[in-house]
């Protein structure tokens, strides 16, 4: 009895287990059971059940109701699909007038509206491009294509590399200062030195259209949401899922509802990168001091110029990181875009890897991880500048960036020109180095993989085996062995010791809707790989975080490998990782693990350093050695941060498992990626994206209760 | 920066502009011939695998030397049919019988995109091995090799639970047709079927198995770069209209000899007469698509200076 009232919590969680494994092991396997090919909803045999919902015909395999629910929401990707494809292609037929062919055309009303949107974004990003590259489209788009054929000097006609690395490293150092214009103007010499210019110039240009249009519609969207609860409380829940829904998911609509090409990547890029602005942007204003407000309406503010004038500048800090998010989101998306469509260092990036090229790749990756280091750099430095006052500066002092760019645009003008004279043989180093003329470390990379391969081999494929045979088939089967009924115990009462009803609730709503849906037992597969891939990436971020967390130097060092990272596209090392393991679960955990093992590292440095340092040195005063103060007093203060990690962990481990569809996997990745080329795909790519996004909804809501409720016992927060 | 330097700012920038304008505009291109074609470009599609994409800027190049304008979209090998209807992408140029037949048929049904004849190649897509694998399964490429369990022995994977494990490309190209159909020969017992993500896999475990001197079997297609390099299609029993699972059939049955078809947008042959004409004419071999695959992927040549190559070679 002693023992209950000191650890209540624990009983409860013995209590919870022993009913969890009880279910378990009552419960069989039916005989009829099989995995996979038993689900299979093309195929039609006579031992199914049907009903009819909706005008739907949903079959499935019918078992005992303990074991697995029948999915009752099986009409519900079906419904949505048909839902989209009328709205596409039936409701609201109008006449349109078709200039090219000279007749009328009947196009739908969604239809047409949705190809003017993508016309105006093809305009803007064709408009970016063409200032940084050069072409005519934006000059057809106020004539047209007879004009240009006619009169064949009217294009924009692009920028030679010279004069955007200049003006790269003069804005880079009237934001930052020297550091940043020298870091700037070696990443534009790398990217044109090594003929990346071009497609790097690509997928510039449709981010610089998508990341100021998030960047707008977050802020607005936000603001809105700060002045009504309502909106805030409508928002709130379709945030959070696009938040942990993966971004491959979001794909499929995007496609159906826009087509394919430049304009739909930016479309998808926006969906992706508004729900971070959006949260960020009330953040920032929630934090505005009352007193400020009542400043702002002393002087006789009306409510625009309250928002313009007072609460928006002060939120600017946590605005600004928004900004960052956005372009950070932007570039984990170029390579995802490519799939519809969009061009630049995306697509090629696809094309090396379909020829094994990984060197090849491994160029194009590294540029968008420089690119986009680079512009997170700028935009930090734009967010922490202060503004400066100075009155009496002589001409040039006040005039020195631009009348720098000016001399450097003459530079490059005249460089180019004389290239062209120079350069006999057609291509101008000093306008553009042409793709596949640059240097090209790519055969060095493609060697190392072999060396990797010729001598290691042996040893992986032991290490190989052993994991499949012993770990992870194994594990799969675990999680297949539980009947559905058990799960949702465990979930619901995790949710309720945790955070009480109210928890319980959510996390058991969360649960049920995977539970109905025709994809359980993928989505079982999904988890147990996520698991997996959590506990390892966890374990070794723990350890290196702390490591690294001892000396200023490792920590400055680790943030910078963590920042490489996150940015650079997982796809290029799916391709060595699957020559070195195979087609095999191992692969898809691998890229996982190094995925995945970025947030926890970094929480883990950033949750230890929070740590104030009055603690370390009352503690050394106490006489506590160095590992003692580790353990017992900055491992329990730093906790609720470090699970904070956890959650972020989580959400990128589900995103590369869903990924890891490209190896191969046979869970709920696998049809994520066929929805994709399916007929009736949107519907299903839908569901499948808020199935994985409920599964770290899940796991989000009790990390974060908890956190709540801990921070509130340490008293921090 | 305050107000006052804008303008001259502005200013300046235009009349550079206007300088750039005047010196990177020195060399024209060709006016176009009055062959009576719309100006407006027409947009070919890409794909994630290499004849395809040569072949795009092979076809593209001759369409601009016909004074057309061209556009490369890159796009999913599925969707573009529904892209083609809805006119987001103009042409299709290779258009795979048993990859992509059904997809192309649904559009068809539904209008707005139209068959434009077939290429001289024929295709195949299905499983197959590299050559040295025929050591390890004597009696190959008949199917009926597969039926000894030594054999599937040599084929055995970790995962794959003592069977032998063949790897087909994924399930997006053909659903559950392969382990269908290794049910009902009656090689269940002995084989098992994984689904692979990508071509990439594919292309990964052949190169692996190369590296490593095992046996493999993928699911692959001709023309392909590998047809170089050496591989050989199992036989099954011959395809008859009708014999696969989804049509109502048994499911003992290979793949058919198949089509390679071009598909347009159905205003294509009305804004763009000549070039369609030049299109619905043009007919690609197997070795021809098949020599523009290696020129990528063989000699490594990215795929515009392959078209170039191919174009100039062919007297273009």
């Amino acid at each position: 009895m002693e023992l209950l009232k000191k650890y209540p919590k624990l009983f409860q969680w013995l209590f919870l287990l022993i009913v969890f494994f009880a279910l378990c092991f009552s419960i069989d396997v039916p005989e009829t059971y099989k995995f996979i090919r038993g689900q299979a909803e093309f195929i039609k045999d006579p031992n199914q059940s049907t009903y009819t919902l909706f005008g739907t015909e949903v079959r499935y395999y019918a078992f005992d109701v303990l074991w697995r629910l029948p999915p009752l929401l099986g009409w519900l990707p079906i419904w949505v699909n048909d839902t989209l494809f009328f709205l596409l292609n039936e409701w609201m037929p109008m006449e349109f007038w078709n200039e090219a062919t000279r007749e009328y055309k009947t196009r739908p009303l969604v239809l047409q509206i949705t190809r003017n949107i993508t016309a105006f974004m093809t305009f803007l990003i064709e408009f970016i491009r063409e200032i940084l590259l050069g072409g005519v489209e934006t000059v057809v788009a106020f004539t047209s294509w007879d004009f240009v054929s006619t009169y064949r000097w009217a294009k924009l006609p692009g920028l030679p590399w010279t004069i955007v690395a200049a003006g790269a490293a003069i804005l880079s150092y009237k934001l930052s200062g020297k550091g940043l214009a020298i870091f700037a103007g070696l990443v534009m010499i790398y990217i044109s030195v090594f003929g990346q210019w071009k497609p790097s110039m690509q997928t510039l240009s449709f981010i610089l259209v998508a990341a100021p249009l998030s960047f707008a519609f977050g802020l607005s969207l936000g603001i809105w949401a700060y002045k009504s609860k309502r909106v805030e409380k409508a928002l709130y829940p379709i945030l959070l899922t696009m938040q942990t829904m993966p971004q491959y998911a979001v794909l499929v609509p995007a496609m159906v509802l826009f087509g394919i090409g430049d304009h739909a990547a930016v479309i998808i890029t926006m969906v992706v990168a508004i729900p971070p602005m959006i949260l960020l942007t009330l953040l920032g204003l929630r934090a505005v001091p009352p007193e400020v407000i009542e400043a702002g309406k002393m002087s006789g503010c009306n409510n625009f110029q309250l928002m313009t004038k007072v609460l928006v500048p002060t939120a600017r800090r946590d605005i600004l990181i928004g900004v960052n998010q956005v372009i950070m989101v932007c570039f984990s998306m170029a390579v995802i875009a490519a799939f519809i469509g969009a061009k630049g260092l995306g697509w090629n990036l696809l094309l090396a890897l379909n020829q094994l090229n990984i060197g090849l790749a491994l160029e194009a990756g590294l540029c968008i991880s420089l690119i986009a280091i680079l512009l997170d750099k700028m935009s930090l430095a734009w967010a922490n500048k202060q503004e400066d006052y100075f009155g009496n500066l002589t001409f040039f002092q006040r005039y020195k960036n631009s009348l720098f760019f000016a001399g450097a645009l003459l530079i490059g003008i005249i460089l180019s020109y004389a290239g062209s004279f120079y350069f006999k043989e057609g291509y101008n180093y000093f306008f553009e180095v042409p793709h596949n003329k640059g240097i090209s470390t790519a055969d060095f990379w493609n060697k190392g993989v072999d060396w990797i391969f010729d001598t290691f081999f042996v040893y992986i494929k032991a290490f190989n085996t052993w994991l499949i045979v012993e770990v992870l088939q194994p594990m799969r089967a675990l999680y297949l062995r539980m009947p559905a009924v058990a799960t949702l115990v465990l979930v619901v009462g995790a949710g309720y010791i945790i955070g009480g009803i109210r928890s319980a609730l959510v996390v058991g709503g969360l649960a049920l809707f995977i539970a109905l849906s025709p994809w359980w037992d993928r989505a079982l597969v999904t988890t147990y790989m996520a698991t997996f891939g959590v506990i390892i990436s966890c374990t070794i971020g723990l350890t290196v975080g702390t490591l690294c967390q001892q000396n200023k130097y490792t920590t400055k060092f680790m943030l910078a490998v963590c920042d490489i990272f996150q940015t650079f596209p997982s796809f290029v090392y799916l391709i060595p990782v699957m020559m070195l393991f195979g087609v095999t679960d191992t692969s898809v955990l691998i890229a996982v693990i190094v995925y995945a093992t970025i947030p926890a590292t970094r929480y883990t440095i950033e949750g230890l350093r929070s740590v104030p340092a009055g603690l370390h040195d009352a503690a050394s005063m106490s006489g506590v050695t160095k590992f003692q103060r580790l353990i017992n007093i900055e491992f329990p203060i730093a906790f609720p941060h470090m699970m904070l990690g956890v959650n972020q962990t989580i959400v990128f481990a589900l995103f590369m498992v869903i990924i890891g569809a490209f190896i191969g996997t046979e869970d709920l990745g696998q049809y994520i990626l066929k929805a994709l080329s399916d007929k009736a795909g949107g519907g299903k790519g839908l569901i499948l994206g808020i199935c994985v996004a409920f599964i770290a909804l899940i796991f989000d809501n009790l990390i974060r209760t908890w956190v709540q409720k801990r921070k509130k016992h340490l008293g921090i927060d | 920066m305050t107000k006052k330097n804008q303008p001259i700012l502005i200013i300046g920038v235009i009349i550079i502009i206007a300088v750039i304008i005047y010196l990177f505009t020195q060399t024209d291109r060709k006016v176009a011939d009055g062959s009576g074609d719309s100006s407006a470009p027409i947009v070919i599609p890409t794909h994630n695998w290499s004849s395809q994409v040569v072949m795009a800027y092979v076809i593209g190049g001759i369409f601009e030397k016909n004074g057309n304008n061209v556009k490369y979209v890159p796009a999913d090998s599925q969707a573009v049919y529904e892209s083609i209807r809805i006119g987001d992408v103009t042409i299709s140029h290779e258009v795979w019988e048993s990859a992509f037949g059904k997809s192309f048929t649904t559009a068809l049904d539904k209008g707005g995109i139209l068959d434009w004849g077939d290429h001289e190649a024929r295709t195949l897509e299905d499983m197959g091995y590299p050559n040295w694998v025929a050591e390890l399964c004597p009696g190959l490429p008949d199917w009926n090799a597969l039926k000894s369990p030594e054999c599937a022995k040599n084929f055995v994977t970790p995962d794959s639970g003592g069977k032998g494990r063949m790897l087909e490309g994924p399930q997006t190209w053909h659903g559950d047709l392969i382990p269908q159909r290794i049910e009902a020969l009656g090689l269940g017992d002995l084989w098992t079927v994984k689904f692979a993500g990508s071509a990439d896999a594919l292309w990964a475990e052949l190169e692996a198995a190369k590296k490593e001197g095992r046996g493999t079997i993928i699911f692959n297609w001709t023309p392909n770069f590998t047809d170089g390099a050496g591989f050989t299609f199992i036989d099954f029993p011959p395809y008859t209209a009708g014999c696969r699972p989804v049509d109502g059939g048994d499911g003992k049955c290979g793949s058919p000899d198949g089509y390679l078809k071009k598909a347009v947008n159905a205003d294509f042959p009305k804004t763009h007469p000549s070039a369609a004409a030049i299109f619905k004419k043009m007919s690609f071999s197997t070795s021809q698509i098949g020599a523009m695959a290696a020129l990528v992927d063989i000699d490594k040549m990215t795929h515009e200076d392959a078209a170039k190559k191919w174009l100039a070679d062919n007297g273009y």
